[in-house]
C-alpha cells in the first residue's frame, strides 16, 4: 500500500490507520489541530490508550485538564488511566494550571524544567508514544511567545532524539483557515492532521483530514468520524476501501423463482441489491422473502428494520406464510428494529457493523434506507451507504436495501439518485394505472455482470407472497408515471425494432 | 519571626541560572541580612522528579514557601529591588 521508506506507527484508532496508510510516521511529531470541541484531547488520549494495548507505554503532557479530570473523563471510553499509571504504562507530565498559583515573570526564562520533566517521564517508563495537549495553552500561560516558540522547537527535537512518536494538539479558531493559532505549524509542520466539527444543515458532522505527511503518502480528503462511549474516536474510511471488493459468480435465490429468472439466475453473493418503490408496492415483502429464503437454506440472515415495529413485521411475515419467530428461535434470523431518529448516522453505521460482526450473517437486509436518509445530510447519507455497502461486501454477504420513492406513480427517490451507482442491482417496483385500476409492475433495471429480463412485468401479492406475471404490453411510460396506452399492433412493431436492445439502453431509460 | 524559605529551580548552570543565583545572593546578603534565610538550589536536570512534584514549567523558577504569601517567580530575576517587591520581602512585622 505505501511504497515509501518512512516507517509507520499504527495508532490503533479505528479507521485512522487506514486513511493514514498504516499509521503516523514513526519517531516524528504530528500536529493535531482543531476547534474547541473537535475531540483533540480524546484523540491525544486514545493515541496513548491504543498504544498501551499494543504494549507501548505513553506519556501524556497536559496543559489544560488536570490529570484527575482526565482519569475521570477518559474512563467512559474504557481507558483505566490510573491502573496504567500503577502498572508503569502511562505517565502524566502535569502542567495544568494550578488554581492558587499566580506566576510572576521577572526577567528572561526558558522551558528547561518542562523539557527535563518530559525527558524524565519518557525514560522512566520507556515511552514509545507521547501526547501533548495543547500547544495553545502554553502560549496563554507565558507572555514571551518568542521564547515559547523556541522552546517548543527544542521539545520537538528532544522528542525526535528520544525516538518517541508524538501527537501535539493545537487550537484553531475556525474550521477553515489557518492551521492553528500562534503559527505553531511552523515548527511542527512535517505532519498535520485536522479534526473538524462542522454544523451542516443543522447537524453536527465530525471529520478528520490528514493535511500532510511530509515525504510520504496518505489518503486525501476528509473522512467522517464519531466519538463513541467505550471506544473513543472511530473513523469511517469510505472511498479508501470502495474499490477493493471481491466479486463472486455464485448465485443465491431471492426467494422468488420468477424474480431469480428475471435476474438471470438469482442475485450474486457479495452483491448489493436496491429495491425501490412507492409505499405499499411490496418492498418489505421482498426483504422478508429474501430473508426467509436465506433461512430456508440454513444461511444466517439479519434484517435491520427502520420503518416498522417488530410486531408489525412479524405479523406481515405470517400473512405471507413466513414464521419469523420460529426462524429467530432457530438462531438463523435476527430482526433489529430501530428508530433512525435516536442516533446519528455515523453511530448508526457503527452499531450496524457491530451487529453484523456479532451475528455473522450471510444475508443482510435494510428496510428502508429512506428512513435513515431523513436524519442525515445528503453527504452524510451517501457516506453511510458507501460505508455500509463496502463493509457488507467485504464480509462476503449479500445485501438488499429498500428505498421509498416519494411519489406513488413513477419518479425516483433521492436515495436512489445517491446510491444507485454503489449498488450492483436495482429492482424497481411501480404502481401502474391500467384502465381505471391500480396494478403493480416490476422491472430489473440493472444487474451488474449479468444479463437480465428487460420487461416490466405485472405482479400481484397474496397470502403466499409475490407472484410475477406477464409483461405489460399495451402501456408505456410506467417508470416516469406518465402512462400512455398503446394499441397492440404498435407494440409488435416496436418490439421487432428493438429486439436486440442492450442493457445499457435499459439503463438509459431510467435517467 | 518565621524563617524565609526559598527554592530556586534551574536547568543546568546556564547564564540565566547564574544571573538568578547572583541576584538572590545579593538580596540575601544585603537586604535580608538580619533574617534567617534558607535558600535551596535544585537542578532539574539532576532532579527531574522534584520538578514534576512541584510542577515546575519554566526555569529559573523561584518559590517562596515561607513566610506567606506563597510566591512563584519565573525569570532570571534581573533586579534586587523588583524581586523584593514581588516576594513581599522583607517581612513587614
Amino acid at each position: 500500500m505505501c511504497a515509501d521508506q518512512i516507517e509507520r506507527l499504527p495508532t490503533g484508532i479505528t479507521g485512522f490507520d487506514h486513511i493514514a496508510n498504516g499509521g503516523l510516521p514513526k519517531g516524528r511529531t504530528t500536529l493535531v489541530s482543531g476547534t474547541a470541541g473537535s475531540a483533540k484531547t480524546v484523540f491525544a488520549a486514545q493515541f496513548l490508550a491504543a498504544g498501551i494495548k499494543r504494549g507501548e507505554p505513553g506519556v501524556f503532557v497536559t496543559f489544560e485538564e488536570t490529570p484527575d479530570a482526565l482519569r475521570r473523563n477518559m474512563l467512559g471510553f474504557g481507558w483505566d488511566i490510573a491502573r496504567w499509571e500503577a502498572e508503569g504504562k502511562w505517565a502524566f507530565v502535569d502542567v495544568s494550571p494550578q488554581p492558587d498559583e499566580e506566576i510572576v515573570e521577572l526577567g528572561s526564562y526558558d522551558l528547561g524544567a518542562l523539557l527535563a520533566r518530559i525527558e524524565h517521564a519518557v525514560r522512566s517508563i520507556g515511552a514509545v508514544r507521547l501526547s501533548l495537549d495543547s500547544l495553545g495553552a502554553i502560549f496563554t500561560r507565558l507572555s514571551d511567545t518568542r521564547v515559547v516558540r523556541n522552546e517548543l522547537l527544542r521539545i520537538v527535537s528532544t522528542l525526535r532524539r528520544l525516538e518517541v512518536t508524538a501527537v501535539l494538539t493545537a487550537e484553531r479558531t475556525q474550521e477553515y483557515g489557518e492551521i492553528a493559532r500562534y503559527g505553531v505549524e511552523e515548527f511542527v509542520s512535517d505532519d498535520v492532521v485536522i479534526l473538524r466539527n462542522v454544523l451542516e444543515d443543522e447537524k453536527r458532522r465530525r471529520t478528520v483530514e490528514i493535511l500532510k505527511f511530509r515525504g510520504t503518502s496518505h489518503q486525501k480528503g476528509s473522512f467522517p468520524f464519531t466519538v463513541i462511549p467505550g471506544e473513543g474516536i472511530h473513523v469511517i474510511p469510505l472511498s479508501a476501501i470502495e474499490l477493493k471488493q471481491r466479486s463472486s459468480n455464485v448465485r443465491i435465490t431471492s426467494g422468488n423463482a420468477e424474480l431469480d429468472r428475471m435476474c438471470g439466475g438469482g442475485f450474486f453473493r457479495d452483491s448489493i441489491v436496491l429495491v425501490s418503490g412507492a409505499t405499499g408496492t411490496g418492498k418489505t415483502l421482498m426483504a422478508t422473502t429474501f430473508m426467509a429464503a436465506g433461512v430456508r437454506q440454513q444461511e444466517r440472515s439479519l434484517l435491520f428494520a427502520f420503518e416498522e415495529s417488530r410486531d408489525q413485521l412479524f405479523r406481515n411475515a405470517i400473512g405471507w406464510g413466513i414464521d419469523f419467530e420460529q426462524m429467530e428461535r432457530d438462531g438463523l434470523l435476527r430482526v433489529i428494529c430501530n428508530y433512525p431518529e435516536v442516533t446519528s448516522l455515523e453511530d448508526q453505521l457503527i452499531f450496524m457493523k457491530a451487529e453484523i460482526d456479532r451475528f455473522r450473517p450471510q444475508r443482510v437486509a435494510v428496510d428502508s434506507l429512506s428512513a435513515l436518509e431523513r436524519v442525515a445530510t445528503i453527504k452524510g447519507f451517501r457516506e453511510f451507504v458507501i460505508g455500509l455497502t463496502s463493509f457488507i461486501k467485504h464480509q462476503e454477504m449479500a445485501g438488499l436495501y429498500t428505498a421509498t420513492t416519494p411519489t406513488l406513480l413513477g419518479g425516483s427517490s433521492v436515495t436512489e439518485a445517491h446510491i444507485s451507482t454503489i449498488t450492483d442491482s436495482i429492482i424497481l417496483l411501480r404502481y401502474v394505472e391500467l384502465f381505471g385500476e391500480m396494478r403493480r409492475g416490476l422491472t430489473v433495471l440493472k444487474m451488474r455482470g449479468s444479463g437480465h429480463d428487460k420487461d416490466i412485468r405485472e405482479f400481484t401479492i397474496d397470502s403466499r407472497g409475490m407472484h410475477i406475471g406477464r409483461p405489460f404490453r399495451n402501456i408505456s411510460g410506467i417508470l416516469s408515471g406518465q402512462f400512455t396506452h398503446i394499441a397492440p399492433s404498435e407494440i409488435d412493431r416496436l418490439s421487432a425494432m428493438f429486439r436486440d436492445e442492450e442493457s445499457s439502453e435499459a439503463r438509459d431509460q431510467s435517467s | 519571626m518565621s524563617k524565609i524559605v526559598l527554592q530556586l529551580y534551574i536547568a543546568g548552570h546556564t547564564p540565566r541560572a547564574e544571573r538568578a543565583i547572583g541576584t538572590l545572593r545579593r538580596m540575601i546578603e544585603s537586604e535580608l541580612a538580619g533574617y534567617e534565610c534558607d535558600l535551596t538550589i535544585i537542578d532539574v536536570l539532576a532532579n527531574p522528579q522534584q520538578a514534576e512534584d512541584q510542577k515546575i514549567l519554566a526555569t529559573p523558577t523561584l518559590i517562596k514557601s515561607s513566610p506567606p504569601p506563597y510566591r512563584r517567580v519565573i525569570g532570571d530575576l534581573s533586579s534586587v529591588t523588583d524581586l523584593l517587591q514581588v516576594l513581599n520581602l522583607p517581612p513587614k512585622s
